[in-house]
């Protein structure tokens, strides 16, 4: 157990000491979004009757920050690790390979939620979205971080340089996340693309973290949860399985 | 009582290189043990395997008793393994990066014994100091404490010393040595075999992933028959005496001889040819003669 937590501190304590590009970055650049999207569209888009379009905006920005910095936690912290070579120093270690995935999963979790809880602080000054239901948002806050996480422990062992990690940030996270939702109701796209974004898990959190703000949502929060919840266990299974067997790690 | 280490018809192929090739190998509690061999033999490959850094293909190897397989935490708890890459992690101090390594071997408190290990490398003044402003030489001492912080009863150093300098040698021999007298087990690879020959009781060859020569050094020395005389003549050696020239540089000549009675017949020799002896020097057959003679005779 002291393996698992002292692999979880040394992860949250190495987001500390680069807080400039951990938290403040994302936090920051998540303002600007804010800033660019609800300047151009506060006067012309009505998502849900009587919520202005910038406090629609916020939940949407909040949850998109907690996923990529989740996603980017865990995946920067292991391809820096393996191409520097100190991953040696866990490896050595007599640590399960559970407690190697909960210690980067929950520390992805934790920077996910940091970012989240700081861009939504900052917001506040721009609009003052409603909190319907607090534990919605907490718990898809928690679940959709756990998942990308997980996702950035993938991506982390597959990737051997830093460009084939980009390439799965910039051609996977990104698109999927932008075209889940943030910036928009699906019921404003046309039908092929509200099909298309049912098979997007990224839509699922984001529409059920934003039902735990306004009680409304393009879909049921319970079925959002079902997805999730069944694309974290999935996701979980598969990294287990991928650490169990040595994957790029253990040659 | 179950041997430090145990490796029994190891296989390991990376593509179509067969890296090792039936290794069997039994490392005996207390002992200070070394493997040798030539870049590429299979040394590195053999401790990735003991340290669980890369899956054996075939065989198995235990720590204490433990397959470092099937038992995993429990083999790799009673192992400290100097790697052979200087590694660091540049976010933390010194300090820091002991504690770390302490908590994933499950020790809570363990500054007493870390001040200690930095006491011993030399590192007191550096406890606070980031690793990325470390030079190379304080990079591996901190390498070498974090292998020993959880007191491991099997210590492993893959080439520990190179590029190092001469002082961090001796402090880093002097506080293994004493480890290796408290009962810790030592295997050491090392390219400078006059390391191993000064401290290693056993030592075991290693070529294209076969153990090519496994005894006690003092009987790996004894098995280089004879002596070797270095001479500088006035003259040309005698043609009598070419059989017996290793080598020639100048008026300097080395003669490998079968025993050491037979320099008074080299002496004979040379006065009968009127050459004249200006310096001469008897040298004893070390580590690197027998290193030399196993890997070619092994060709």
């Amino acid at each position: 157990m002291l393996s698992f937590y002292t692999l979880f501190y040394k992860e949250t304590l190495r987001v500390q000491k680069v807080a400039f590009q951990t938290l403040l970055a994302p936090i920051l650049t998540s303002l600007l979004y804010l800033l660019i999207f609800s300047h151009v569209l506060e006067q012309h888009v009505e998502v849900y009757p009587g919520v202005r379009y910038t406090a629609f905006l916020i939940p949407g920005l909040v949850m998109m920050s907690v996923l990529q910095n989740a996603f980017a936690n865990s995946s920067s912290s292991l391809i820096q690790s393996k191409i520097t070579g100190n991953i040696v120093f866990v490896l050595l270690a007599p640590i399960a390979y559970g407690e190697f995935f909960a210690a980067y999963v929950l520390a992805s979790v934790v920077r996910g939620l940091a970012v989240g809880m700081g861009v939504y602080l900052a917001a506040l000054w721009f609009a003052q979205p409603p909190l319907q239901f607090p534990l919605w948002i907490i718990l898809f806050a928690v679940l959709g971080s756990a998942l990308l996480g997980s996702l950035g422990v993938v991506a982390g062992i597959w990737a051997e340089k830093f460009d084939q990690l980009a390439g799965f940030q910039n051609f996977i996270i990104m698109p999927l996340t932008f075209l889940s939702g943030v910036f928009y109701s699906i019921h404003s796209l046309p039908v092929f693309w509200q099909e298309l974004s049912r098979y997007n898990p990224f839509f699922y959190m984001i529409d059920g973290f934003r039902y735990g703000f306004f009680g409304a949502s393009d879909i049921s929060p319970w079925f959002s949860l079902a997805v999730v919840g069944g694309c974290l266990l999935v996701m979980t299974g598969f990294t287990l399985a991928l650490l169990r067997s040595g994957y790029k790690l253990r040659g | 009582m179950f041997p430090a280490v145990d490796a029994r018809q190891v296989h390991k192929h990376y593509g179509s290189l067969h890296a090792l090739d039936g290794v069997d190998l039994r490392i005996e509690q207390g002992e200070f043990f070394g493997l040798l061999g030539p870049n590429g033999a299979g040394k590195t490959t053999l401790i990735n395997l003991l340290a669980g850094l890369a899956l054996p293909d075939g065989g198995h190897i235990s720590v204490l008793g433990h397959d470092v397989v099937k038992q995993y935490r429990d083999s790799r708890r009673l192992l400290g393994v100097v790697p052979q890459e200087l590694v660091f992690d540049p976010f933390f101090t010194v300090r820091e990066t002991l504690r770390l390594q302490s908590g994933y071997f499950g020790l809570r408190r363990n500054d007493a014994w870390i001040d200690e290990v930095m006491h011993h490398l030399d590192l007191t003044d550096k406890a606070d100091t980031n690793m990325r402003r470390l030079s190379g030489g304080m990079k591996r001492r901190v390498l070498v404490a974090q292998a020993l912080v959880h007191k491991p009863p099997v210590i492993v150093l893959d080439e520990p010393t190179a590029g190092v300098d001469v002082e961090l040698r001796q402090t880093m021999w002097r506080f293994i040595q004493q480890l290796n007298r408290d009962g810790h087990t030592v295997l050491l690879t090392t390219h400078y075999l006059e390391e191993a020959e000064a401290l290693c009781g056993r030592i075991a060859m290693l070529k294209r992933g076969q153990v090519v020569a496994l005894d006690s050094t003092k009987n790996l020395l004894s098995s280089i028959a004879g002596c070797r005389v270095r001479l500088k003549l006035t003259d040309a050696l005698p043609v009598t005496l070419l059989p017996q020239l290793v080598e020639q540089s100048g008026e300097n000549y080395l003669l490998a001889l079968p025993s050491f009675h037979a320099l008074e017949t080299v002496l004979a020799e040379l006065r009968l040819a009127g050459v004249t002896v200006q310096e001469m020097a008897l040298l004893q057959p070390d580590l690197e003669d027998v290193f030399l003679r196993v890997m070619g005779r092994s060709c």
